[in-house]
């Protein structure tokens, strides 16, 4: 009996309320709005799940402003304080860290799907521009967010943003004061960063989910793409009209199953990662002073990082400035040179090879960035030993050769047995490769992508490093040597 | 009062406020605009740059390159060790030096020098520089940056306060990459 009267009471509080607010008829009916069956898909799920891992970085990021303190001098401390001090605070970072890595995921996959689907089309012109500029700001929350976990990391990330921004022709400088918030990555720095990524940007992107979602509800979800059907500005409306109409069911019960066990399935992803792997750093203190530190970007910044080792340095200036302004243009506009026509993939070949392409090269470029092969290995030349079997059996001077290997840094560059830097080629076979002469020349003038060693090297020193690369070849193969009827004056390897 | 005149007023009067929350709101950009661009209008009027001590010329001995670390001139109270800045310092003969900037040229990770070889070396891209900051090899497009300095009373002396990058105005433009061969 006792129940009953509560959920009597409950039921008159309510409409109470309601009889106030007046929210409870418009909000069942948005609930209810009828969308074509089809939509009810596992395809279909990506958007909301991306409001859900959005809902979890706003309280967890709530959560980490009750102890983050947003200054230069303190904001390392204050992260480990979470990390060891606070009850769970490492669990609240991690799932705040995991949250933000899933949400650049998820945000991608739904983007590529839309894409796919044509989603973008008539009417949906605007959504899609919404969705750009969302995505924008998600990319701008994970960089500004691995600025706050300011460690060593993030200090030379902002240098390296700083260096980015000051190729802007005569604008550079001032772009650069403006973004550090002063000469120098120091305490305004992190400040102005901690605006952008607590209020600027948040704020700007609840409005722009606000619009997304109020587009989505307005114009309907895009329907499951057809062969064949094609969009037409004068008909499309009245034909997904009588989609809903004929084959439609309400979102809510019958659409938002799958949203939701999705959504579910993602919080569950992110927690156990959480769990598992813990939070991200912070790595070492943002001391400039600390020198030895190979700065590395998250890894949805990875692709960029590979990016721009890779590049001809040439091209490297254009393609920072003029790339991403011909990429955000040609998405911004894309639903306006192609808002109508085929929705279906099948029908879509440029599409879906573009999305391959977009993906490969992403994933590719990502890969190669997890090994940096570009990047020389700055303790090998202390720290990784030359592999024994290059030693066993050697002259005297062969030998000495080897130690001015490692003592002049040849090491951090050139990887003997797999070990050591990949920067230059693997030397395991280089006397296959190279004579005796051109070793000399490669060593004394560099040259390909070698720095000269004329200078820093006695010529003492070249003649046994270079007896000791004489030794580098597989067993039984012949060294390299010079054709006897010709003079010394063979041209080098490019 | 006709009903016309009412409206005509509450017209006026609604002309008037906006007009008034225009020219309000105009006033008020000028402190919010000057606010925002602030780290850019302070170096107008007294720069960022100054002369630093980096140390007596015995902690630089000739021939040699060694890490000093300055203060930067510019310091707010939450720095903490931000504003401790580290550049290279090269003395050629107690009377030339070249002090270099610690942010490789190419995206700004810190360069160290290997004496062994002779080298600066950056961790990110591999960027490489031989001794006098010049462009050895990698992405880098030229070679380090490098700030002004004197020699005062047995002390070196740089100017700095200000990220060397480039465009920067005390941003050495003497090591930039010619194309010629680098030295053999």
């Amino acid at each position: 009996m006792r129940l009953i009267q509560t959920v009597r009471l409950i039921q008159k509080v309510g409409a109470w309320v309601d009889e106030r607010l007046q929210l409870a008829t418009p909000m069942r009916e948005t609930l209810q709005h009828p969308v074509p069956r089809q939509t009810a898909s596992w395809a279909y799920v990506f958007g909301s799940a991306a409001l859900t891992v959005l809902a979890l970085q706003v309280v967890t990021g709530i959560l980490l402003a009750l102890i983050y303190v947003p200054s230069a001098g303190e904001a390392w401390s204050s992260l480990q304080v979470l990390n060891h001090q606070v009850t769970l605070g490492w669990f609240i970072r991690a799932l705040h860290g995991w949250g933000s890595n899933f949400m650049v995921a998820i945000v991608l996959v739904h983007m590529a799907e839309v894409f796919l689907f044509g989603a973008y089309k008539f009417p949906r012109e605007l959504t899609w521009v919404v969705g750009v500029l969302l995505l924008l700001m998600t990319l701008g929350m994970a960089f500004t967010g691995q600025v706050l976990r300011f460690d060593q990391d993030a200090y030379w990330g902002l240098g390296i943003g700083a260096s980015i921004s000051s190729r802007v022709p005569i604008l550079g400088p001032f772009i650069v004061k403006l973004l550090l918030g002063g000469p120098i990555i120091a305490g305004a720095t992190l400040s102005r960063f901690f605006a952008l990524h607590v209020f600027v940007i948040p704020g700007s992107l609840l409005a722009f989910v606000g619009l997304h979602l109020l587009m989505v509800l307005k114009l309907g979800i895009n329907e499951w793409p057809m062969p064949g059907r094609i969009v037409r500005r004068a008909t499309y409306l009245r034909e997904y009209h009588e989609l809903t109409r004929k084959d439609g069911i309400p979102f809510w019960p019958d659409a938002a199953g799958k949203d939701l066990l999705f959504s579910g399935f993602i919080l569950l992803c992110i927690a156990v990662c959480a769990m598992h792997f813990g939070p991200f750093g912070p790595g070492g203190q943002p001391d400039p002073t600390i020198i030895q530190t190979a700065p590395q970007p998250d890894y949805f910044f990875l692709w960029l990082y590979a990016l721009l080792s890779l590049l001809p340095p040439s091209m490297e200036t254009p393609a920072l400035l003029i790339g991403p302004a011909i990429a955000l243009v040609v998405l911004l506009t894309l639903p306006f040179y192609s808002g109508e026509g085929e929705k279906h993939w099948k029908r879509r070949p440029i599409a879906v090879l573009t999305i391959l392409l977009v993906a490969v090269a992403l994933g590719t470029l990502t890969h190669l960035a997890s090994n940096a092969p570009w990047s020389p290995v700055m303790d090998a030349w202390s720290g990784q030993p030359i592999p024994a079997q290059y030693l066993k059996g050697r002259t005297a001077l062969q030998r000495q050769g080897a130690l001015v290997f490692q003592a002049k840094q040849c090491h951090n560059c050139h990887a003997l047995d797999g070990v050591g830097g990949q920067r230059g080629p693997q030397l395991d076979r280089i006397a296959v490769e190279l004579t005796q002469d051109q070793l000399i020349r490669q060593v004394i003038q560099g040259g390909g992508n070698m720095p000269a060693y004329g200078k820093n090297l006695s010529p003492a020193e070249t003649t046994a490093l270079v007896a000791f690369l004489e030794t580098l070849h597989p067993n039984g193969q012949d060294v390299a040597r010079d054709d006897e009827s010709r003079t010394a004056q063979t041209p080098a390897r490019p | 009062m006709s009903l016309r005149e009412g409206l005509s007023r509450r017209g006026a009067l609604m002309k008037l406020g906006l007009l008034f929350n225009g020219a309000m709101g105009t006033v008020l950009a000028v402190p919010i605009v000057s606010y925002v661009l602030s780290p850019l209008l302070r170096e107008r009027k007294t720069g960022y740059d100054s002369w630093l001590n980096l140390g007596a010329l015995d902690q630089f001995p000739v021939g040699q390159t060694r890490l000093a670390v300055y203060r930067n001139p510019v310091v707010n109270p939450t720095d903490g060790e931000t504003a401790n800045i580290p550049c290279w310092v090269r003395n050629l003969d107690n009377e030339k030096f070249q002090v270099f900037a610690i942010n490789c040229a190419h995206l700004g990770c810190p360069v160290r020098w290997f004496p062994q070889s002779g080298l600066f070396l950056c961790p990110c891209h591999g960027g490489a520089y031989y001794a006098d900051g010049s462009r050895a090899s990698g992405p880098p497009e030229r070679g380090l940056f490098e700030y002004r300095y004197k020699v005062q009373q047995g002390n070196l002396l740089i100017e700095a306060g200000e990220m060397l990058t480039t465009g920067a105005p005390t941003a050495g433009l003497t090591n930039i990459d010619t194309g010629r061969p680098p030295c053999a």
